[in-house]
C-alpha cells in the first residue's frame, strides 16, 4: 500500500493538533516546589548524614535516645517529609514522560501520590513513637 | 510506553553501494535512503565521492552524488549559506547544516547522514516538519500590541534591541528541536526548543505589549516543562545559539510573576 491510498483520518488543520487543549496554567509550582525541596534537602540531607555518623558503633539505647531528642526529631520528621515530597514530585516528571498511556498514567500518577503519604506518614509515626515514649 | 525500538517497517536494511572510479581523494558517505512509494524499508546506500573534485561541505558531497551519481538521492537545500535551515539533517552522528558542515570537521570513517531525528520522513533525507511549523504558529509569532498603532516605527533603544541578540539569529532549522529527548517521546506536546527561544525572543521583545499572554500561554507542565536540561539544543545549534538559556529565562519571568 503506497502513502496516497491510505484514507486520511485526520483532516484537522496543524496548528488544531499542535494547539491541542491549550494551556493548563499550571507547572510553574512544580516546577518551584521540586527546587524548594532540593535545596532543603541539602540542608537536611547534610544534617542527616552527619547525625548518622556521629550515632556509629552506639548501640540500640544510645540510637534511641539520641532520636528523642526534640531538635533531632523535628529535622527527622522535616527530612522524612521533605524527601517524600520531593520524590514525588520527580516521579510524577519521569510518569509524565514515559508512560503514554492515559489510564496508566492517570493509575500510576494517583499511586505514587498515596504510597509517598503512606511512606511520609509511617516515617513520622516512627520518628514520633521514640520521641514521645518516655 | 515510550518506544525503545523501531517499528518493523522502520528497521534499516543494508543498500547498494556506489563505487567512484579512479578518484584521486575518494570518501565514503554512508545515506539514509526510503521512499514511500516502492514500499520497501529503509536502507543505507553508500556513495564513494573523490574529494579532489567536490567542494569543501557536506552539502556539496550530497549535490555532487545527486548529480553525477544517484539522481534519486532526496534532499531540500536552497541559500547553502546557512541562512535558510532547509538542509539541516543528521550528520557524523550530530543535527546541523549540510552547507555550513565541511567534510573535513566529521571524524574520520565514513560520514554517515540521516535526516533529522524521530520525525516522520517524506522522502529519503527530507522530514515532515508540520507538526514543528504548526507549534511556532501556535505561540503568534509576531508583534502584539494594545496601544494603538504610532504614525512611525515602533523604537527600540540600543540596549531593548541588544536583548534580541541571540534570539533573532535562529533559522528554525529544526536541528535543537528533533536533538531533544524529551521533544522525542513527548513532541506531540512539548513544544521544544526552537519553538521556546521564538517564544522568548517576542517575550523579551521591548515593543511587543502581550508578555503576560504569552507566559500564559506557555505555562504548561507539557508545553514547557518537558524541558530537563538536557542541553542538547544548545550543542547541536549550527548558529551558536543557546535556546536552553532561552527556556530558562522563561522558566525564571513565570517564577518571578508568582508568590515564591
Amino acid at each position: 500500500m503506497s502513502a496516497k491510498d491510505v484514507v486520511v483520518k485526520d483532516r484537522r488543520n496543524p496548528l488544531k493538533t499542535a494547539r491541542g487543549l491549550g494551556s493548563s496554567q499550571s507547572g510553574v509550582g512544580h516546577w518551584w516546589t521540586q527546587r524548594v525541596t532540593a535545596a532543603a534537602l541539602v540542608l537536611l540531607g547534610v544534617w542527616f548524614v552527619l547525625t548518622v555518623l556521629g550515632l556509629l558503633h552506639a548501640d540500640y539505647a544510645a540510637a534511641r535516645a539520641a532520636v528523642a531528642k526534640p531538635w533531632n526529631a523535628l529535622l527527622l520528621i522535616a527530612f522524612v517529609l521533605t524527601m517524600f515530597w520531593h520524590a514525588v514530585l520527580g516521579l510524577q516528571v519521569v510518569i509524565e514522560d514515559y508512560v503514554h498511556t492515559r489510564w496508566k498514567e492517570v493509575v500510576l500518577l494517583v499511586a505514587i501520590k498515596f504510597l509517598a503519604v503512606l511512606g511520609a506518614l509511617a516515617g513520622v509515626l516512627a520518628v514520633l513513637r521514640i520521641a514521645l515514649t518516655p | 510506553m515510550a518506544e525503545f525500538s523501531l517499528p518493523k517497517n522502520s528497521k534499516i536494511q543494508p543498500g547498494k553501494h556506489h563505487p567512484a572510479k579512479d578518484a584521486k581523494k575518494p570518501r565514503t558517505f554512508r545515506i539514509y535512503r526510503w521512499s514511500p512509494d516502492d514500499g520497501q524499508n529503509p536502507r543505507i546506500d553508500t556513495y564513494e565521492v573523490d574529494l579532489a573534485a567536490c567542494g569543501p561541505m557536506v552539502l556539496d558531497a550530497l549535490l555532487k552524488i545527486k548529480n553525477e551519481i544517484d539522481p534519486t538521492l532526496t534532499l531540500r537545500r536552497s541559500c547553502r549559506e546557512g541562512i535558510c535551515g532547509s538542509c539541516a539533517m543528521n550528520i557524523d552522528g550530530t543535527n546541523t547544516l549540510a552547507c555550513t558542515k565541511a567534510i573535513g570537521e566529521c571524524s574520520s570513517g565514513d560520514v554517515k547522514i540521516y535526516p533529522l531525528p524521530h520525525m516522520p520522513v517524506v522522502k529519503d533525507l527530507v522530514p515532515d516538519l508540520t507538526h514543528f511549523y504548526a507549534q511556532f504558529a501556535s505561540i503568534k509569532p509576531w508583534i502584539r500590541t494594545q496601544s494603538p498603532a504610532p504614525d512611525r516605527e515602533r523604537l527600540q533603544s540600543p540596549e531593548e534591541r541588544k536583548k534580541l541578540d541571540g534570539l533573532y539569529e535562529c533559522i528554525l532549522c529544526a536541528c535543537c528541536t528533533t536533538s531533544c529527548p524529551s521533544y522525542w517521546w513527548n513532541g506531540d506536546k512539548y513544544l521544544g526548543p526552537a519553538i521556546l527561544l521564538q517564544a522568548y525572543r517576542w517575550i523579551v521583545d521591548s515593543r511587543d505589549e502581550a508578555t503576560g499572554e504569552r507566559l500564559d500561554d506557555l505555562e504548561d507542565p507539557f508545553k514547557l516543562y518537558r524541558c530537563h536540561t538536557i542541553m542538547n539544543c544548545t550543542r547541536t545549534c549550527p548558529k551558536g545559539l543557546n535556546p536552553a538559556k532561552a527556556i530558562a529565562e522563561i522558566k525564571k519571568l513565570m517564577v518571578e510573576r508568582r508568590s515564591a
